[in-house]
């Protein structure tokens, strides 16, 4: 029995045109705004697709596997009476689903213990949780300047070619809350990624043992654009599911939101609406709060979200409205930075222009350690004050320094090469990550370390070991 | 009234038709579900509807039901500490009746509380008196802080015929009857007024008192009045939200509201969850009682976003009224611009710069002129203020995008964020090259009467010596230190010491969030004296700046330290530290 069939429905066969992923369809009486559409070929082949808008019994009906093959002719259009919904499951973890969430894995359909419309519905801000649960990520960057927190969305702003996959995937298998022994489950959400990239996923979740509780939506580069709309909408649905329902702490790993972006932009010019910025329609900050925001903590409720997405900034430029956008939804950015790759530096995060919004509540006594908000700002400072004594050397030569600013260049090195780099499988503690933060901040003399407490400098300042 | 019937759905937009007679901005009942909604266009019988609920479901042929009023605004006691949605839905409300941790559709509840009794004490002198629209009749007391003044609601005049005695009462009770011209009209503790037009006041004023922040930056450098307009323009991550928290927290109005139009939802939890928790400096009470707090987050309906922030506006200019100095904020216009934007394409309206519509310039002047220092209606005569705050997000921190360059138009003060300063983590990310006040000459005059004499002074020698800097710091990238004079040495470290000990300022730091104007006063008169000591010791040629650098470090240390080692009630250890380090700076001169 199909989809369709368990619903009842209505067959209406007058398409009055077709138009990108577009198509129009007459006679559609009573038909609801938002409500899913099968559509049937004259060869057989069914398909899916959204109603758009409606004009008395005249519909626009978005196809989600695109229009190819569609005719004007021999095509019955059946509207299913209901909005997008998705059966979710616990046991789904594990498995691997396409964008409409049928495992594409070769194991059984998922039996639903609860459907959702994937477009799911704005948390009510007054019973949300504020996050203070530090995650720790093994990372120095991430945990000692810029710290994770539980029910946050924090992305990654990278480039091509630039290793964030890596660091995803580290972090995916990494990431722990201090006296908790469970991990985070993981729903994973390819857009529009290349094969080999969502076979590294694959392969990295099998062989760290982390795919039993992993749940994979894929949508890969030569889908239709339709497609990548859904697939962080689904993954989502059923994140929401696992953790207002069950339970469970579960991390989002979105990637890549700039084929999602570029999706969107696809959509909205064969709609021929009014472009914004780059021909991006000018919803698209709305559009991607719908996803961004399904991150958080609920107040009587265990699980969380924590959201990952993943972007490539084309150009590496910042400013672009894709990663523009989003660092306005989100709380915060971890950005990745070329210059720092190609010294051979992993993970090349750039941290003057990374951030962690949400930190100051997840850091300090008992929950990492006293000093750390002061030397996390100590090493903002000292780094960015070593920046610009390096454009001075450039200009004037390293000699004609003075020495204060010869031992921030030294700082500097030492911060990169030793508390910024890290190996793939390293997990620091965050005592760990700390430590070597005392030890680069010891190359400075002690009158600099102005943002950190007296009595913290005398408690760690130049102690080998620490 | 006639009911209409919904001819097309596109989005937040629906059309219906048999609309005849329908009122322009008249709020609608749309569908089954009734979602709320407001005509914005009418073609004949057809009206366009912006719908302020997803319309996911709705279908051609539902209803759309009339209810023959605009958009309004329930003004009484118990807005204080609540949260509303964009169209003053209380959310923990909706919360409880939909058993839901999600904001549901088409859920219907009062603004206000009906059940709950207030204590209403009333002016018994005024029966058998004239009352118009806004005399007092008596009051409430709606939180610890806040006595709520219940007046005669506006449009009412005659004589006040009877009024209730003190006693509890509910919102719906009768507590006082006028008998005007066209007869009786009962006064209840609350009314309605509609959120797009300006309550009424007798005399607008022209702003004189500083509206303090605690703020250094803000209150020294480029101060606010009450009753005054300023936007906050930044790039993402410039830590506009956390000024803008600062000043909900920490400023001396009477009342906040905050409107978070657009924005992250766990932000508008950060100040339910935290201002509970924090003491208010000018009371002692808890934040929270002073506050109001508007949420329509980013992923809410877009409609009501455009709504939001006319609901906001429409309650602080309810408490100015009765006599408070009020502080709106509103984080963000930008995207309240961008709804305009989204609701205008769609309405398929001729596009100006950027695609927003030809009116947001209009729109955005009519919001900020809301804004002011009154005289209010009625009796007894009292003056209240609301002042604006409006953050503004341009996109990729561009300064020349239609929503920053119009809000300038009508702005007095400026505080520009600079993703650079953001970046080295000095925080507030001020620009103070960028950023203006147009307020320095009305509040020179509170700063020398009640703290110092001096401050006009102090802050443009403070201003010249950041200006100064600025462009040695030009000559010092391209050819170093060495070439400068000893007095432009003494600049550049002076400048130092008023960024790193003055200008930044920790948000949450204990001693540091919250500086007081005699701290502010102290720290920077420390400053400027120092640097006036520096520079008659290099004039005469006793020591160089190297020197004075090398040895002074650690006293240097110590004074940048202040900000957050002495606290605003022993703001006279700076003094101290002052004297200690101009002792020293004559000692090393002597030698």
């Amino acid at each position: 029995m199909s989809y369709a069939e368990s619903l009842g429905k209505k067959i209406v066969t007058s398409l009055t045109g077709i138009k990108g992923p577009l198509i129009f369809v007459k006679g559609a009486s009573g038909v609801a705004f938002d409500e899913v559409v099968e559509i049937e070929l004259y060869n057989g082949e069914k398909r899916r697709g959204r109603v758009l808008e409606v004009f008395r019994d005249l519909a626009v009906v978005q196809v989600f596997e695109g229009t190819t093959g569609i005719s004007l002719t021999g095509t019955k259009v059946r509207f299913l009476g209901k909005t997008f919904e998705l059966p979710v499951s616990e046991s789904m973890l594990g498995r691997i689903f396409n964008a409409l969430g049928e495992p594409v894995d070769g194991g059984p359909p998922v039996v639903g213990e609860e459907w959702r419309d994937v477009n799911g519905e704005p948390l009510n801000p007054a019973v949300r949780a504020y996050p203070n649960d530090f995650i720790q990520t093994g990372i120095s960057a991430i945990d000692g300047m810029n710290t994770l927190v539980r029910g946050q969305k924090l992305p990654i702003f990278s480039g091509s070619g630039l290793p964030h996959n890596m660091l995803a995937a580290q972090i995916a298998k990494q990431a722990t809350v201090r006296g908790e022994a469970e991990g985070f489950a993981v729903v994973f959400a390819a857009i529009g990624i290349k094969f080999e990239e969502a076979v590294f996923f694959k392969k990295f979740f099998e062989k760290t043992g982390a795919l039993s509780r992993t749940a994979m939506f894929f949508t890969l580069a030569n889908d239709p654009p339709m497609l990548r709309l859904l697939t962080p909408r689904t993954a989502l649905t059923l994140a929401e599911y696992l953790a207002y329902e069950r339970d469970m702490h579960v991390l989002a790993i979105l990637t890549d939101m700039s084929n999602y972006a570029e999706a969107l932009r696809e959509i909205s010019a064969a709609r021929e609406e009014v472009p914004g910025r780059q021909g991006y329609p000018g919803y698209m900050y709305s559009d991607l709060a719908t996803i961004y925001e399904r991150a958080g903590r609920v107040r009587n409720k265990k699980g969380s979200i924590t959201q990952m997405p993943i972007l490539t900034m084309p150009n590496d430029d910042i400013t672009h409205p894709i990663p523009d956008l989003t660092g306005y939804i989100t709380e915060g950015q971890i950005v990745l930075d070329r210059r720092l790759y190609n010294m051979g530096i992993y993970p090349p995060i750039n941290v003057l222009m990374s951030l962690s919004r949400l930190m100051k509540e997840g850091i300090g006594p008992g929950k990492t350690r006293e000093d750390h908000a002061n030397v996390s700002d100590q090493l903002y400072a000292a780094y960015s004050k070593a920046q610009e004594v390096r454009g001075l050397a450039m200009i004037i030569g390293e000699e004609s320094l003075t020495s204060r600013d010869k031992r921030y260049l030294r700082f500097a090195e030492a911060f990169e090469t030793r508390f910024l780099n890290q190996g793939v499988n390293e997990n620091r503690s965050i005592e760990k990550t700390l430590d070597i933060a005392w030890e680069v901040l010891s190359l400075l003399p002690e009158e600099e370390l102005t943002s950190i407490k007296p009595e913290y400098i005398t408690k760690y300042y130049k102690k080998k070991g620490a | 009234m006639s009911v209409g019937r919904v001819i097309r759905i596109s989005g937040p937009l629906v059309v219906a038709e048999n609309m005849l007679g329908a009122l322009m901005y008249e709020m609608v009942e749309v569908g089954e579900d009734r979602l709320i909604g407001e005509i914005n266009r009418i073609d004949g019988d057809k009206a366009y509807i912006q719908v302020y609920e997803s319309t996911s479901g709705l279908r051609p042929g539902e209803p759309v039901y009339r209810t023959g009023t605009p958009l309004s605004v329930e003004l009484g006691p118990g807005l204080l500490t609540q949260i509303f949605d964009g169209i003053q839905r209380p959310l923990p409300i909706i919360a409880g009746l939909t058993n839901s941790i999600f904001v549901k559709r088409g859920v219907k509840t009062s603004s206000l509380p009906r059940e709950k009794k207030w204590y209403f004490k009333p002016r018994k002198e005024l029966v058998g008196q004239k009352v118009s629209e806004g005399t007092i009749i008596g009051e409430v007391a709606e939180t610890s802080i806040i006595t709520h003044k219940v007046m005669v609601p506006p449009g009412i005049r005659g004589t006040l015929k009877s009024i209730v005695s003190e006693g509890e009462y509910t919102i719906d009770d009768v507590i006082a009857e006028v008998d005007g011209e066209t007869g009786r009209t009962e006064v209840k503790m609350y009314h309605r007024w509609p959120a797009r037009f300006p309550r009424p006041f007798h005399e607008k004023l022209e702003p004189t008192e500083p509206l303090i922040t605690g703020v250094r930056i803000l209150d020294t450098l480029f101060p606010l009045a009450k009753g005054g307009t300023a936007a906050i323009p930044g790039p993402f991550g410039s830590g506009k939200t956390v000024t803008l928290h600062s000043l909900a927290k920490w400023s001396d109005a009477n009342v906040v509201v905050y409107v978070g139009c657009g924005e992250r939802g766990n932000e508008m939890t950060e100040v339910l969850e935290k201002f509970p928790e924090y003491t208010d400096p000018w009371t002692g009470k808890p934040l929270m009682e002073r506050t109001i707090l508007i949420a329509n987050t980013s992923n809410m309906p877009v409609a009501a976003r455009e709504a939001s922030i006319y609901v906001g506006i429409t309650m602080a200019e309810y408490y100015r009224d009765m006599g408070y100095n009020v502080l709106l904020v509103a984080d963000s216009t930008s995207r309240w611009a961008e709804a305009l934007r989204e609701i205008g394409g769609r309405l398929g309206e001729m596009p100006a710069e950027e695609g927003f519509p030809s009116y947001l310039a209009s729109r955005i002047a009519e919001f900020y002129e809301r804004a002011g220092r009154v005289i209010a209606k009625g009796d007894p005569s009292r003056v209240g203020s609301v002042t604006v705050v409006g953050a503004v997000s341009p996109p990729g921190g561009d300064f020349t995008e239609p929503v920053v360059m119009h809000t300038r138009r009508f702005i007095k003060v400026f505080w520009a964020l600079d993703a650079s300063l953001a970046y080295s983590r000095h925080y507030p990310a001020i620009n103070w090259l960028m950023s203006y006040s147009g307020y320095i000459d009305t509040v020179s005059q509170w700063w020398s009467e009640k703290v110092g004499k001096d401050w006009l002074k102090l802050r443009e020698k403070a201003m010249n010596i950041l200006l100064r800097e600025d462009s040695l710091r030009e000559i010092v990238r391209l050819m170093g230190t060495e070439g400068l004079s000893e007095q432009d040495k003494a600049v550049l470290l002076i400048a130092k010491i008023i960024k790193d000990g003055f200008l930044k300022q920790h948000a949450y730091d204990k001693i540091d969030a919250f500086s007081a104007p005699r701290k502010q006063y102290l720290l920077l008169k420390a400053i400027i004296n120092i640097y006036q000591k520096i520079l008659e010791i290099i004039n005469a040629g006793k020591a160089t700046v190297a020197i004075i650098e090398e040895e002074m470090q650690p006293l240097f240390s110590e004074l940048i330290r202040a900000r957050y080692t002495i606290p605003n009630e022993q703001a006279e250890l700076i003094q101290k530290l002052e004297d200690k380090i101009i002792d020293r700076l004559a000692f090393i001169a002597a030698r």
